[in-house]
């Protein structure tokens, strides 16, 4: 701290930073995208190991033998939900209650803001089944669900008849020391979300649901369950929930553990792991599936009916059953009883799950990088921006004192008449507002799009908001000039107008590593360099075709090709633009429907802010 | 002292329920001076006795509820202030609790009914609540004298699904893995009653075994109820066997046959998520199909939980609903905690929501209990009724059967009192995390050794600008002297 208060070594700080201004910049930039890649190395990442107690000092004894009534309940559903044409309620109701389950069901609706063309849905109208086993000596303070999307046509029947199975092998134990709840939600995540909104009477979306419901006091941890098929090759376990949320590591570790005890294969982001670690392969494989979490914790959608428990703290995954052309196949009896064993397991649970990790990244499903090691690599990357702001601001200190400063900058030609703030207002003014019509207006205006252009309402959504973030660009962006006249567009505006968006995009940057680290570092990873070069007296074409390249949009365009080909199955341009609309409408529908913050950020934080950048490009 | 809770819509109404937990309430006579001390002394008394842990009864989970509890018995007391009332439910009752509750019996558990009192059986059920009443009553029908009353009950729910692969046969011997041989021959009267009361006037469905030797009809909690009574004490029961094993066995096997919904049941659950506020929501019900009620709610809530009495709604049918007495006594941090006693109207078959908003507050870091993580417990509340009954009832005699008329007291003859209990919550704390004070105390000492460093360094350092040196004292004199004459110095 004596380098600051010291006059000398302050003035020889900033003129170290000023001078090596660019190099820093880049060695900064270069650190953070190696800290990044060296995250995947095996060696760096630590095993992952139980830190709870509770859970991790015995092993349970499973004896869930039921495997044929599983599939018998299940061939059973699948009969019910073809006469149903839907959930069969009334059957879901009888067969649950006489599983001996208090049953309730929860009727819901909701109309979305415009119609879903992947699942070709508007006006939802569904109802949730659920049966509640009661804990004896318990008085209904806590609980643990098992959740089952009912979904259409022959997907998930098995996993409904593994539910049921289970429920009944549950009800005849007597050692639950907390309810579970059995629930088959209709609509997967719309219906999961009416669920917990009704659970917790909060209302969040615009949810209507319907009926009294069976409580069971604080829910701890929750299992949704995805299967469709009567055998499996392997699991697969998905993470990921609203807005890049993740439960607690240790419930991941105790899905592991049971795996592991029972021989299963399991696997995270699609990728089995691999037994070596120190081979190049190895490393690559690794760093795939660590991109592809880091994908899709950025996008913020939830990978599964799991994401949305989150929201109320509580730790939940997605088990997904794959039968895939693996020549060693497991039945229901081995899936129930690693179910069996997890639900015990999370029975003697003393507290919720608090003592592992709540921020992490999976390079494979045993290893896992904390919060603490992949922090760096952003922090470099945000970094680049303090460096800029630090020289922009030293500039324009030294520019405001005009000749006399002592800045290693050229003291300017003309000492000009001092142009207010005054001159930046219009520039944000804007800015924030094509930002603002970018978040309202293509769901307002679909019904004048659609009566006005040969479009559906969600083509006409998307493509109004392509329109706006297009013709967001085409802005007059000099409006400067009229305000302060013509000594107004000077270096000294341009400047000030940058100092502004770096701060803004720093704090941006910042504040949403904390939130979803993945999103905050695919952001910086694009836009530091372009924000960092943005200047009106470089090579115009260059800085703005790099300026272009780092726009949201094109990121998550940029994304779902990088997506696609980590997946192994490389999209065409055509195809990606598909993709790329149909991400755009699930991204605003995501936000209307369960509240993920990914849409308003980009149009009201992230896109004004580069605009602004774009604004000082184009400068006058 | 109980563990479980009664599932009101699934087993109807309770003949005497029990908050989750630890339960105490005791009016005092009026001649105690000192009520507070008093009450302490009695509950380390009582944790003692009954091996609870009704020592943790303090002044933050005491309260004195004005309306919801009256003396029972001979006492006719209006000062509340003599009252007391706490709940604990974070307590865990066992078979340690269950011993000395039955050492009170005459017998023990050595004769009678009370050798069916097997705790390894009593404690694998779904409920379980012990509990012991005494209270002042007439010695004889004159009433000069004033006697005292101790009653002891249990009540243990069996889940016969479980344990009878769904059926709902039971006996004595599959619940209590014993059977009646003897009775206490301290004992006056020693009776087993069966419930066989025929649902929907149909045929019979269940039948009893050994045939009951007398039949009892009474008129219980606003239902008619049949009971078969076995007189332990009339030789002719164990002429025959000499132990009694009564039976109860379904004719047909029963689907979805619900208990009737009883007219009164509740609901209580916390909403919102986020570990800053909260809601506490109480539904009750009221299935009366044309008689309105009115029923007192008594909430005690800890003071960790801050109400915020303006968001405190009641709404019946869409309509608010205006209590028409109110009682409140605000928490006092760390010294009590929140009372809120209601008496709401109920309207016929309605459904009353009522909500109060909360606050949670940050707790000093000794003050949390282990496993913070687990969550706080927010007591049930208390819910007391005169609920008007379905049929019609005529007095019972007291005389003639004065087990029915102290289980179930009715006022008049149209309707019952009714106590109910809701669900305790359990609502989270914002905790700290207690595996790591070292880093918090290296990181803040860090911060706070930067900071204050160059802070500190930064106000006292004196900063003077170097000036040239003015010159010796002959040039100041000339200044001095320059000055005089109006010249410009040096």
């Amino acid at each position: 701290m004596g380098l600051l208060s010291d006059p000398h070594c302050r003035r020889a700080l900033s003129r170290l930073v000023l001078r090596l201004n660019t190099p820093l910049c880049v060695l900064s930039y270069v650190a953070g995208l190696g800290w990044f890649l060296a995250l995947a190395f095996q060696p760096l990442a630590p095993r992952t190991y139980m830190s709870e107690n509770a859970m991790g000092s015995t092993m349970v004894e499973e004896q869930f033998v039921f495997g044929e009534r599983a599939l018998s309940y299940a061939r059973e559903f699948a009969g019910h939900k073809k006469k149903a044409g839907g959930m069969p309620v009334a059957w879901l109701e009888k067969t649950m209650w006489n599983l001996g389950l208090e049953v309730h069901k929860q009727p819901f609706s909701r109309t979305l803001p415009f119609p879903d063309e992947t699942r070709e849905r508007y006006m939802v109208k569904g109802t949730n089944v659920y049966g509640i086993l009661r804990a004896p000596r318990a008085a209904s303070t806590e609980a643990l669900v098992l959740s089952v999307p009912c979904s259409e046509g022959p997907h998930n029947n098995q996993a409904v008849g593994l539910m049921l199975a289970l429920a009944s092998y549950f009800r005849g134990q007597i050692y639950w020391a907390k309810d579970i709840i059995f629930l088959v939600n209709e609509h997967d995540l719309l219906g999961m979300e009416a669920w917990l909104e009704a659970y917790h009477d909060v209302n969040i979306t615009e949810v209507r649901s319907s009926g009294t419901l069976g409580r069971a006091g604080a829910i701890q941890a929750a299992i949704a369950l995805e299967l469709s098929s009567d055998v499996v090759t392997s699991f697969d376990v998905a993470v990921e929930g609203l807005n890049g949320q993740l439960p607690n590591l240790d419930l991941l570790n105790l899905f592991h553990a049971f795996c592991q005890k029972n021989g299963l294969l399991c696997t995270i982001q699609g990728k089995l792991q691999r037994s070596d670690w120190d081979s190049l392969p190895a490393y690559a494989h690794s760093l795939q599936t660590l991109l592809l979490m880091v994908l899709a914790q950025a996008s913020g959608r939830p990978r599964g009916d799991h994401g949305l428990f989150l929201r109320y703290r509580i730790e939940a995954i997605t088990l997904r059953g794959i039968n895939s052309f693996r020549q060693y196949k497991y039945d229901m009896t081995t899936v129930g009883k690693t179910l069996e064993g997890m639900f015990r397991k999370l029975n003697n649970l003393l507290e919720r799950l608090h003592q592992s990790y709540f921020f992490y990244l999976l390079p494979s499903l045993s290893r896992f990088v904390s919060i603490g090691v992949y922090m760096p690599a952003f922090g470099f990357l945000i970094l680049v921006l303090i460096l800029k702001i630090s020289f922009w601001a030293e500039r324009e200190g030294s520019v405001g004192r005009g000749e006399g400063g002592q800045g290693p900058s050229p003291p300017l030609p003309l000492p000009e008449s001092r142009p207010g703030l005054l001159a930046l207002v219009p520039p944000l003014l804007i800015c924030h507002a094509a930002g603002l019509a970018l978040y309202f207006l293509p769901v307002l205006g679909q019904r004048v799009a659609t009566q006005h252009f040969p479009v559906s309402e969600s083509e006409a959504v998307v493509l109004t908001v392509i329109a706006i973030y297009v013709a967001g660009m085409a802005l007059p962006h000099n409006t400067h000039r009229v305000l302060a006249g013509g000594g107004g567009g000077s270096d000294r505006g341009w400047m000030t107008l940058k100092l502004l968006a770096l701060l803004a995009l720093a704090l941006q940057l910042g504040c949403l590593a904390l939130l979803n680290f993945s999103l905050g570092f695919l952001l910086a990873a694009t836009m530091v360099p372009a924000a960092a070069a943005a200047a009106p007296t470089g090579p115009k074409p260059v800085l703005a075709a790099l300026l272009v390249l780092a726009t949201p949009a094109v990121t998550l365009l940029l994304a779902i090709f990088l997506q696609r080909e980590l997946l192994e199955a490389p999209a065409s341009a055509g195809e990606g633009w598909q993709l790329f609309l149909a991400a755009l409408a699930e991204g605003l529908l995501q936000h209307h429907l369960y509240g993920s913050f990914l849409c308003p950020f980009l149009a009201l934080g992230a896109y004004p802010c580069w605009l602004l950048f774009w604004n000082v490009l184009f400068w006058k | 002292l109980t563990q479980g809770f009664w599932r009101t819509q699934a087993w109807g109404q309770p003949p005497l329920q029990a908050p989750a937990g630890a339960e105490l309430w005791v009016w005092f006579q009026p001649t105690v001076t000192n009520v507070d001390k008093a009450w302490k002394e009695l509950s380390n008394v009582l944790s003692g006795i009954f091996c609870a842990s009704l020592n943790f009864i303090d002044s933050t989970n005491t309260v004195t509820p004005t309306a919801s509890f009256k003396p029972l018995g001979l006492a006719n007391g209006t000062d509340h202030h003599l009252l007391r009332y706490a709940v604990l439910p974070r307590e865990v009752v066992c078979t340690e609790n269950l011993t000395p509750w039955k050492k009170l019996l005459p017998c023990g558990s050595k004769a009678g009914l009370a050798v069916l009192l097997k705790a390894e059986r009593l404690f694998h059920s779904s409920y379980h609540s012990q509990a012991v009443h005494i209270r002042p009553v007439c010695r004889d029908a004159s009433c000069l004298a004033v006697s005292w009353e101790l009653r002891q009950t249990l009540t243990v729910v069996f889940d016969t699904f479980s344990s009878g692969q769904g059926k709902k046969d039971w006996s004595l011997f599959k619940m209590f893995s014993r059977t009646l041989t003897d009775t206490c021959p301290l004992a006056s009267q020693s009776k087993v009653y069966v419930d066989i009361s025929p649902k929907n006037k149909e045929k019979e469905l269940l039948e009893v075994t050994p045939t009951p030797a007398s039949v009892h009809e009474a008129i219980v909690q606003g239902d008619k109820r049949t009971y078969a009574v076995y007189d332990l004490l009339s030789p002719s029961l164990f002429n025959t066997s000499r132990s009694l094993n009564v039976q109860l066995k379904w004719k047909r096997p029963q689907d979805s046959s619900e208990l009737p919904t009883p007219v009164l049941h509740a609901q209580r659950y916390v909403s919102g998520y986020g570990l800053q506020t909260g809601e506490i929501s109480t539904l009750i019900y009221n299935t009366h199909p044309y008689r309105a009620f009115p029923v007192i709610l008594l909430e005690t809530v800890p003071w960790y939980l801050r109400l915020y009495v303006h968001t405190l709604t009641i709404i019946t049918k869409g309509k608010e609903n205006k209590p028409s007495y109110i009682h409140y006594q605000p928490a006092q941090d760390r010294r009590r905690p929140h009372l809120l006693e209601m008496l709401i109207q109920l309207p016929a078959n309605s459904v009353t929501k009522i909500t109060i908003q909360f606050e949670r507050a940050l707790l000093k870091w000794t003050e949390y209990p282990p496993d913070p993580n687990h969550g706080f417990y927010v007591s049930s509340s208390v819910l007391s009724a005169l609920v008007p009954s379905i049929s019609a009832m005529k007095n019972m005699d007291v005389e003639q059967s004065p087990l029915f008329t102290s289980l179930f007291p009715s006022s008049d003859g149209s309707s019952y009192f009714v106590r109910l209990y809701t669900e305790p919550l359990l609502v989270n704390l914002p905790t700290p995390d207690f595996s790591m004070p070292y880093n918090v105390i290296c990181l803040t000492c860090t911060v706070v050794a930067v900071c204050y460093g160059s802070f500190y360094n930064l106000l006292t350092r004196t900063f003077h600008v170097e000036e040239p040196s003015r010159g010796g004292l002959a040039k100041r004199l000339a200044n001095v002297i320059r000055k005089f004459r109006g010249v410009p110095p040096l």
